[in-house]
């Protein structure tokens, strides 16, 4: 097996091999499948938050798909890449102790080779030195999740191709659920109603002479000036689920007053404050793990760039409840806002509008 | 009108919000200067429209508050006593262009398409409204085509505007649910009707301005009214609070905040240039900003 393929990308991002390692006898594990069929983020795939059933093989299906996507409703063009279509690529659930089986295809009529590196798996970069392949291949990768927590994967097919793919969209998140399910800090069980799955990215879109953002008829086209922008690593779009917006009107996120909503939020390149405007994280575990007790009671938490985190909130009160990076530069002038429509009645006790906007008052005046 | 018609930046955004853009943009305001122009070189007269008087249905902009809750203002209907005169057309690119050469506007970055930290190109797009205008900048424009033409124009009053609108003036009533008590449902009420407004917005309603006419004209010949290019009026932002039987308590009112009209009423802030959403501030701002003047008869 030709491990010396991160220096040959490195100097040619179009080399590639066939020379994966057979598929390994995945029938010595005597243990029950279970297909699980992917869906766009922010929803997540049905799955059982604790679970009596022993371990399983858990099977999942990725493909690489490189394509151009509108970013802004500006019209901005981005040559992305994305596993399933979708940025960030879906969220895989399992159970700890499950194996994770998953198929990567390339199709035929992609450009570039991929591959996926899962931080929840170890060994072989992630699983990334295992599962590199051209168009027109697919292999098979099967790893163990013997740790708990939220976990990004993304790709990783060496040399500047890494930045590259990730920044344009390669990357998504595992959840790996204690079989007996979430806790809080005094080990009394967590449940959720809801669960939604915010990828956050950063995108880098070159800009003409004129300064205009510029679109590319390949994605190789894109590559130079792209790489020059990232360099400089300020981005011109921060946005979640793939588009400034993607989030927002109609594709808010439904909840109801009452509601336990589980919030996943990914970044693989850029560290992340979220906040929830009128809002607060109940439970948070930060760095994502769930073994760690978690946190209680949060304005703000950080997400580290190439991790992910968790946040238990119960709404409270209906409205919009943006859920933004509190870099608000980022929030309000580079896309990173998500809005919650959160449906039920006001609580009057939690907040009143004991006077209506209107003029200054004497007495105020008076002081 | 009511407190969340244009959920735009001064409209809904928490005070918080606006404050940062007001740090922001600030900075681009500063500079609308006083280069006053000593040039006189002759201005051909712009295209004007003539409306003669008459009524129409209207609702006052006002964000207005009864018994401690929002509400609409009532429709009502309007007369216009005199002649309106307005222009045809919003003000060109070219048209502003020659503002700037005489030294009495400022060169705006990407004021006209292709243009960027005041280059003007030779081969910008003249035919095309002039966009990312702030209130201030179109104040200017307005004082150096009065001087220039020695004859008095301004923006329009929002009522002004509506009644050159015509049919295209957009009604902004406040749903039923976004009047209540309920803070909840207010924003649920004002969000969905957003987004009911803008579910066809795209495809040719981006930023980019489109050649004069592109959105045809009104039953008075105004042309591109409610196109994808929004204008800003002299309408001062007020506050009005009503008692319980409906009796005016109090107007407050902030010329800092401008009311721009279009597709659907906005708040700006008159020194801004390019409105944008984001964050928690709720609703679609308008897609650019530009302007159309009116003759002033009374002066």
């Amino acid at each position: 097996m030709p491990m010396d393929w991160k220096s040959t990308l490195a100097a040619a991002c179009l080399c590639l091999g066939g020379f994966m390692p057979a598929a390994a006898a995945a029938e010595a594990l005597n243990l029950p499948r279970q297909k699980i069929e992917l869906v766009a983020p922010p929803y997540v795939h049905a799955h059982e938050q604790a679970t009596a059933a022993g371990p399983k093989i858990m099977e999942f299906r990725l493909v690489a798909e490189e394509k151009q996507i509108v970013i802004d409703d500006e019209g901005t063009k981005l040559r992305a890449m994305t596993f399933n279509g979708s940025i960030p690529a879906p969220l895989m659930v399992v159970h700890e102790g499950d194996y994770v089986e998953v198929t990567l295809v390339n199709p035929a009529s992609n450009t570039m080779p991929h591959n996926i590196d899962f931080h929840s798996a170890t060994g072989a970069s992630g699983g990334g030195d295992l599962t590199l392949i051209g168009p027109g291949e697919q292999v098979m990768l099967r790893w163990k999740a013997t740790r708990t927590g939220v976990f990004i994967y993304h790709c990783i097919p060496g040399g500047p191709m890494v930045p590259w793919h990730i920044a344009s969209g390669m990357s998504g998140a595992v959840m790996v659920l204690p079989r007996d399910g979430l806790k809080d800090g005094a080990g009394k069980p967590l449940s959720y109603d809801r669960v939604y799955y915010l990828g956050e990215q950063d995108f880098y879109v070159p800009r003409d002479a004129k300064g205009k953002f510029k679109s590319y008829t390949t994605h190789v086209d894109a590559f130079a000036d792209t790489m020059d922008l990232m360099h400089k690593l300020i981005p011109t779009h921060v946005v979640f689920n793939g588009a400034v917006g993607a989030l927002t009107g109609k594709n808010a996120m439904p909840a109801k007053v009452g509601e336990r909503v589980l919030i996943i939020h990914s970044q693989a390149d850029r560290d992340s404050r979220p906040h929830l405007v009128g809002g607060h994280g109940d439970y948070v575990w930060e760095t994502g793990k769930f073994a760690n007790p978690p946190q209680t009671d949060l304005e703000t938490w950080f997400i580290r760039g190439g991790s992910a985190g968790a946040a238990l909130y119960k709404f409270l009160q209906p409205g919009i409840v943006a859920y933004v990076n509190h870099n608000m530069i980022e929030a309000f002038e580079l896309g990173a806002t998500a809005h919650f429509r959160v449906e039920g009645p006001w609580n009057e006790d939690l907040m009143t509008q004991v006077r209506a906007p209107g003029p200054l008052q004497k007495t105020n005046l008076e002081r | 009108m009511p407190p969340s018609t244009p959920p735009t930046l001064a409209s809904q955004a928490p005070s918080w919000a606006l404050a940062l853009l007001v740090v922001l943009l600030g900075l681009a305001a500063v500079a609308t200067a006083n280069r006053l122009s000593s040039a006189q070189a002759p201005i051909a007269l712009p295209d004007l429209v003539e409306l003669g008087p008459g009524a129409f249905r209207y609702r006052d902009p006002a964000d207005v508050w009864r018994d401690g809750q929002p509400t609409s203002a009532p429709l009502q209907s309007i007369r216009i006593a005199g002649r309106l005169r307005i222009m045809r057309h919003q003000v060109t690119a070219a048209d502003y262009q020659r503002c700037v050469k005489a030294q009495a506007c400022l060169a705006i970055d990407g004021a006209i398409d292709g243009a960027i930290d005041g280059a003007i190109d030779a081969d910008a797009t003249p035919d095309r409204p002039v966009v990312k205008v702030s209130w201030r900048d179109a104040d200017a424009y307005a004082a150096w085509l009065s001087r220039s033409t020695g004859l008095p124009f301004r923006l329009p009053t929002d009522r002004e505007w509506a009644y050159a609108a015509g049919s295209r003036f957009a009604d902004d009533a406040e749903p039923a649910d976004a009047q209540g008590a309920d803070p909840g449902r207010r924003v649920l009420a004002r969000y969905d009707k957003d987004v009911d407004r803008n579910a066809g917005r795209d495809a040719g309603f981006g930023k980019t301005p489109q050649p004069i006419g592109t959105f045809g004209a009104n039953e008075h010949g105004l042309l591109d009214v409610a196109g994808n290019v929004w204008e800003w009026t002299d309408t001062c932002f007020v506050r009005t609070t009503l008692d319980a039987l409906g009796a005016v308590e109090a107007n407050v009112v902030n010329c800092g905040v401008r009311l721009v009209e279009g597709r659907h009423r906005a708040y700006m802030p008159d020194f801004i240039r390019d409105a944008r959403a984001g964050g928690c501030s709720v609703g679609t701002p308008p897609s650019a900003v530009g302007f159309r003047l009116v003759l002033d008869a009374a002066r």
